[in-house]
């Protein structure tokens, strides 16, 4: 009797596997943490950093122009060769071109995203969103190519510009230096315009992000304290959505950086670096060239990113 | 010239991996075929009808051998070069700055012609081409050959050019226009060729013997003949689809072109024709190249027997704007029945400049400018340097 008011301690239920495995990486935090990470960190080691390591190293060997053979010798040539008129000529081309790129995508992207945010309601805001992201599902190879078409002299844009009266515009437009050529599809504003069209959405989603972020209150404790829409817009809207503008320009800047398509079909000769990469690469093996020309825009996009990290541009992302 | 050959060849192969010659011994005898059939082919050389049914040339071998064709279509000589190291291909269609690339770097093997019984039947101007034999060894069937046309605008040029002039020299169209923005050049540095054989007859002082060949003073002379024209270029072309978009949108009235181009325009009843001008022309020599490690070597076999019948090559002149390897072929009607012979210059074999590679270690010259120099020039040209 005394026995039974006793209170039995019952055994410890059998763990099962899983249990028992759960106990065990409890108690490793460790091990828990390495089966976690250890897959994607050393498919992230090998494959990313790996392969950029290799590259580096690639641009430090030898190319022998006399029997067009790589050696492993270590030298600084290649680097010297990006300094020639020619190929610094590439560097400044391809730069030039992103930096236009990303500007312009900013000016157009800023109002359209402020409007998605702002004014869209309903199905217009669906339809705002649908459209900015529309064009990205379409191939961009057969969006470059009717473009040729759209740009060409028998194309639309000329054919608008003509009944607009504006034909004498356009030729003037052609003989400026910087953005003209035979016509607009061989010129540098025919390709600036298609290398914008296609980065776009990449510059209208993240302002259009940061914008979203805007704490409403704010504009209106702005204009409580008397700032008219010009100030508020300049004082508070800027300041808080210029990370989105930043983390949009990455995209559109290193996008144009290293493409290598839209200068080939569109535009004047004059290779990018991507082209350029190509080029060395493919048709004549010259590995060490090629290599140290992707270092370039590896160190470009590195400054750029850190100028953009200290503009708080990661929060936009 | 060889050891510099075998270099340059592994420049570009082996840079990647390291070669492991597997060759496996020529055979004597063929066995019965593996029902398979791996080809690396230039876009529309091995047609089985998809783009127009009368143009098919694979079925009739499928049916006859039950080897099933499979082809895996590559843009540039470099990009069949890369292929090659894979060893799920049988067949290359390799130009001539390919070939060599393939057989030093050990990426293609030597092939019995005696177990090609049409052999005999071969054009004698294409068999034994330097490009395929090397050191007596047979590497691989030739398939076709072609030249680089000057293709023009009927309407801007009533008269058809006679001279690559039209591309490189500033002169006046029909229409009374200059030709100024209205000529193109192609964007590859292989193009050097095609105005040192401009020179070659414009400038005999210079000596140029052979246009991939070129000593420092007659390479000099070429790349200014290239800046000149750089001012009169409307673009560089580098995308067939391209170009021909320029000839019809954009008032283009000449340029160096593919007959494939040139066939494809008139097709489109677009006014263009194509001629090999006076001073000649570069062009390709295609041959079909076995894998050194092909997995179906009878279907391989049966293939390159199959390659030139004299309706296959007709067919295929006609359709890629080409010459055949057969001289019967000629003869023999193709779908089109066009006279492809006389419009694609099989009788101006003697003047087409077959593509190479061009090294340092020349024959004419002793030391000529690489293919490296070729390219890095070429680059500063079209970027108005």
């Amino acid at each position: 009797m005394m026995t039974a008011s006793l209170p039995v301690t019952p055994a410890a239920p059998a763990l099962g596997l899983w249990q028992r495995l759960g106990v065990a990486l409890y108690r490793r935090p460790g091990l828990q943490l390495g089966l976690l990470l250890g897959l994607p960190l050393l498919w992230f080691l090998v494959v990313y950093i790996g392969s950029l390591a290799t590259l580096l190293a690639q641009s430090f060997f030898t190319f022998d122009d006399f029997t067009m053979e790589v050696s492993r010798e270590l030298t600084l040539a290649n680097y010297r060769q990006l300094l020639q008129p020619a190929n610094f000529d590439v560097v400044l081309r391809t730069l030039l071109m992103a930096s236009a790129v990303s500007l312009a995508s900013a000016v157009l992207a800023f109002p359209l995203a402020y409007y998605m945010v702002r004014y869209a309601r309903g199905w217009k805001k669906g339809f705002f969103y649908v459209a900015v992201m529309l064009p990205m599902w379409a191939s961009y190879i057969v969006k470059v190519y009717a473009w040729t078409v759209l740009l060409a002299k028998d194309g639309m844009v000329y054919w608008a510009y003509q009944h607009l009266g504006l034909g004498g515009v356009m030729d003037w437009l052609m003989t400026l230096p910087l953005l003209g050529g035979n016509s607009l599809t061989t010129s540098h504003l025919g390709r600036f315009a298609v290398f914008t069209y296609i980065w776009l959405p990449f510059m209208i989603l993240p302002v259009q992000a940061a914008l979203e972020r805007v704490p409403a209150n704010l504009l209106q404790a702005s204009s409580d304290l008397g700032a008219n829409g010009a100030q508020t817009f300049r004082h508070v809207i800027l300041p808080l959505a210029f990370p989105g503008v930043v983390a949009g320009s990455i995209f559109t800047f290193s996008l144009t950086l290293g493409d290598y398509i839209i200068p080939q079909i569109i535009g004047p000769s004059g290779l990018f670096i991507g082209s350029m990469v190509y080029t060395m690469q493919g048709s004549i093996g010259n590995m060490p060239l090629a290599a140290a020309f992707t270092v370039v825009p590896v160190v470009i996009i590195a400054l750029y990113l850190t100028g953009a990290r200290k503009l708080g541009a990661f929060d936009a992302l | 010239m060889k050891h510099r050959l075998h270099v340059l060849a592994c420049a570009a192969v082996c840079s990647s991996m390291v070669a492991t010659p597997l060759l496996a011994a020529t055979p004597t005898t063929l066995g019965t075929p593996e029902g398979k059939l791996n080809i690396i082919a230039w876009p529309g050389y091995i047609e089985r009808g998809e783009t127009d049914k009368n143009y098919d040339w694979v079925t009739q071998f499928e049916k006859n051998t039950g080897c099933q064709v499979s082809v895996k279509t590559a843009a540039t000589s470099d990009e069949m070069v890369s292929l090659m190291n894979s060893p799920n291909y049988d067949l290359v269609t390799a130009s001539g700055d390919a070939s060599l690339r393939l057989i030093y770097g050990k990426k293609v093997q030597e092939i019995n012609p005696n177990l090609i019984p049409s052999w005999n039947t071969l054009d004698p101007r294409v068999k034994n081409g330097n490009w395929y034999t090397v050191g007596g060894k047979v590497y691989g069937t030739p398939y076709q050959w072609g030249a680089n046309f000057l293709m023009y605008n009927t309407k801007l040029y009533p008269t058809a050019p006679t001279s690559w002039a039209a591309v490189f020299e500033p002169g006046k169209l029909a229409n009374g226009q200059s030709n100024k923005g209205k000529v193109q050049a192609y964007d590859g540095a292989i193009y050097i060729a095609d105005a040192a054989l401009y020179l070659m007859s414009k400038n005999p002082a210079l000596g140029i013997k052979d246009p991939y060949e070129l000593n420092e003073t007659q390479y000099q002379a070429v790349l200014q003949l290239l800046r000149q024209q750089k001012q009169l270029a409307h673009r560089y072309w580098h995308d067939v689809t391209v170009q021909m978009n320029d000839f019809k949108k954009e008032g283009v009235a000449a340029s160096s072109a593919w007959g494939y181009t040139i066939n494809t325009l008139q097709g489109e009843n677009f006014p263009v024709a194509g001629v090999i001008p006076k001073e000649g022309a570069t062009g390709w020599a295609d041959t079909t190249m076995l894998h050194a490690k092909a997995q179906h070597p009878v279907c391989a076999y049966k293939w390159m027997e199959w390659s030139l019948n004299k309706n296959l090559q007709s067919s295929l002149a006609e359709w890629f704007g080409s010459n055949p390897v057969v001289a019967d072929a000629c003869k023999t009607k193709a779908p089109g029945g066009s006279d492809f012979c006389k419009s694609n210059g099989f009788d101006r074999f003697a003047q087409i400049r077959f593509w190479k590679t061009p090294i340092a270690t020349c024959k004419t010259q002793g030391t000529c400018v690489p293919y490296s120099r070729w390219t890095s020039d070429y680059i500063a040209i079209m970027g108005g340097r």
